[in-house]
């Protein structure tokens, strides 16, 4: 059995809207609609797609905090609208623009809140705390208010905060959103060993797709409402029209280089690019470009997976 | 089941404690209410004197008693957060910007986390902001003091007084769900609790009928039941009845949050992606 199973979840919210001074008229808005996939324990999956897609929808769904409309979610072998509560001992999750941790007081303070509500035993919380802590660089901020930490700390704390109950589950809503890149950088590497070390599995919601690139083996895009790709990375990369670019370098200007296979998108003096199927190997192409001309450099450039998720989003 | 029951209690504890701590780090806003509340004591004070020289036992209050009624208000007025201020805003706050769902994402009662947080602060402003001002008062106009019955049984009425107008406000505060902003109820509780609870007049001095009523709604549990049993108006069994409209009104309101959040996390969506 997978760790977190969605079949055929649904929600939809009535929208009122005014029309004319008093009447007003209901539109149903289909969030989410007949959504189905699983998750198994130990992965890190990137759920993906555009604003108003239904992610936070689905993840309020399987957190247990909106009810769903029609279909089924179970996470953990629970119910997640029905046992909340005892599932939210089992999971952490963590907000990009919302904190979980209490603004006037200092950093130790919500953790040790946090522990007495989770009830977590003294060598759990001592252990979590003193990995977290030093991984995520937080030992000088113990003592700090959180409403004097800046949104990098803040953010680190929230982590901290979201796995001090040892969560088997993380989901993360937007967690870079608004950091610089150094942090988020480290965060990403916190994440990273979090998974191959403990097991835990996260589940990923984000805008920034270096984030996805950084961590997630499998993606799942969602749009209106329901899903629009499931797989590994590289087979979105292959999905569809997306192509890869092969950039040549000549010694000489050149006339538009003609191989079968390869079109030429620009020439700018000595060096062409030129476009490949991305699902098609590069080697046969590089080997007759190099017979046929005198070659300085060459690179490969792998399809920006934006461009892929923007033609996913347009079909 | 003794286990659980005690981490239970550990946990409001901790967050009744964390709440109190939170709000004694603004000592210098702590500072300047208690000035205000002793200017408006000093003010209305005069105020009663004044009245009660025309009518020496309105409300069945001798003068020193009218005017310790009027230090007492303004002892519980933050203690019971009578206009709002309390860990009911931050629930229509958190609402509003849809910080609730943290709150829903947590192992424990949100009416109890709350509520918990709700009675850290009252006793912080109890503390502070009620017993200084009543010291000021005592010392310019020498209040009546309670008797050590009165004294117990004001202290639990003040509790109690902390609960109900929790439940209140708790409710005002859970219209946000709907209407999606609780302004608006929040003023016209306002100027519902000022009334009623015997902040501006003592409700005994309301004509017939308004009076009854008046006694008999939430409202009165604030300032009124309070002061009178500091007044000794309420004693044996007339103070155990008083406290138990208190006490009734704490259950039959909390019950009632309890539903309406049901039937809000239900139904309404949490505000924001």
């Amino acid at each position: 059995m997978s760790l977190i199973e969605v079949r055929d979840l649904s929600r939809e919210f009535t929208i009122r809207k005014r029309a004319g001074r008093l009447r007003r008229t209901s539109v149903v808005k289909q969030a989410v609609h007949d959504l189905s996939f699983e998750i198994d324990a130990g992965e890190m999956v990137g759920y993906i797609g555009p604003n108003g897609a239904g992610k936070s929808t689905t993840i309020k769904m399987l957190t247990g905090i909106l009810v769903p409309s029609g279909g089924s979610a179970r996470v953990a072998g629970l119910e997640p609208s029905r046992q909340r509560r005892e599932l939210a001992r089992r999971i952490g999750v963590v907000f990009g623009q919302r904190t979980s941790l209490w603004w006037d007081l200092p950093l130790r303070d919500s953790f040790e809140l946090l522990r007495r509500i989770y009830r977590i035993g003294d060598r759990t919380y001592h252990r979590n705390l003193d990995d977290h802590v030093a991984l995520l660089d937080l030992g000088d901020l113990m003592d700090t208010p959180v409403r004097q930490l800046s949104l990098g700390q803040r953010m680190r704390g929230d982590i901290a905060a979201a796995l001090l109950h040892d969560p088997e589950i993380l989901y993360l809503d937007e967690p870079t959103i608004g950091l610089d890149v150094i942090s988020k950088g480290r965060l990403r590497e916190f994440l990273r060993a979090l998974n191959h070390e403990r097991g835990t599995t996260l589940m990923l919601t984000t805008h920034d797709l270096q984030d996805i690139e950084a961590l997630c083996d499998r993606v799942i895009v969602i749009d209106h409402g329901t899903a629009v790709f499931d797989g590994p990375l590289p087979s979105l990369r292959a999905n569809g029209d997306a192509s890869r670019t092969l950039v040549v370098d000549l010694v000489d200007e050149a006339s538009p280089i003609a191989i079968e296979g390869a079109r030429v998108l620009k020439v700018e003096g000595p060096r062409q690019w030129l476009s490949f199927p991305a699902g098609a190997s590069a080697a046969p192409l590089v080997a007759q470009v190099a017979a046929a001309y005198d070659v300085a450099d060459l690179s490969i450039h792998e399809p920006d997976i934006e461009d892929v998720i923007r033609q996913l989003y347009s079909r | 089941m003794s286990g659980a029951l005690h981490a239970q209690i550990s946990v409001y504890a901790a967050i009744a404690t964390r709440s109190f701590r939170r709000y004694s780090t603004y000592t210098v806003a702590t500072l300047a209410g208690i000035f205000t509340n002793s200017v408006f004591g000093i003010i209305l004070s005069f105020a009663y004197l004044a009245l009660w020289e025309q009518n020496p036992s309105a409300g069945g209050y001798e003068a020193d008693q009218a005017v310790t009624f009027v230090w007492i208000g303004q002892a519980l007025l933050m203690t019971i957060a009578l206009w709002s201020g309390g860990a009911t805003d931050d629930l229509a706050e958190r609402i509003r910007n849809g910080d609730i769902a943290v709150d829903l994402y947590r192992p424990v009662s949100v009416l109890g986390w709350y509520l918990a947080a709700d009675l850290g602060r009252g006793l912080y402003h109890f503390a502070t902001r009620g017993v200084a001002p009543t010291i000021i008062g005592a010392l310019l106009f020498g209040l009546v003091m309670p008797s050590p019955a009165g004294a117990v049984g004001f202290l639990v009425s003040v509790t109690l007084a902390v609960v109900v107008s929790f439940a209140v406000r708790f409710l005002f505060a859970a219209s946000a769900f709907w209407l999606l902003d609780a302004t608006g109820p929040r003023v016209l509780l306002s100027v519902l609790a000022t009334f009623f609870s015997g902040l501006t007049l003592p409700l005994n001095l309301f004509p017939d009928g308004l009076r009854q009523v008046a006694l008999a709604l939430p409202f009165a549990s604030y300032i009124q039941t309070p002061a009178d049993i500091w007044l000794g108006r309420h004693t044996g069994l007339d103070m155990l009845a008083a406290i138990g409209l208190q006490v009734a009104w704490a259950v039959v309101l909390l019950g009632v949050c309890a539903l309406v959040l049901r039937a809000a996390t239900r139904k309404v969506v949490v505000q924001g992606g």
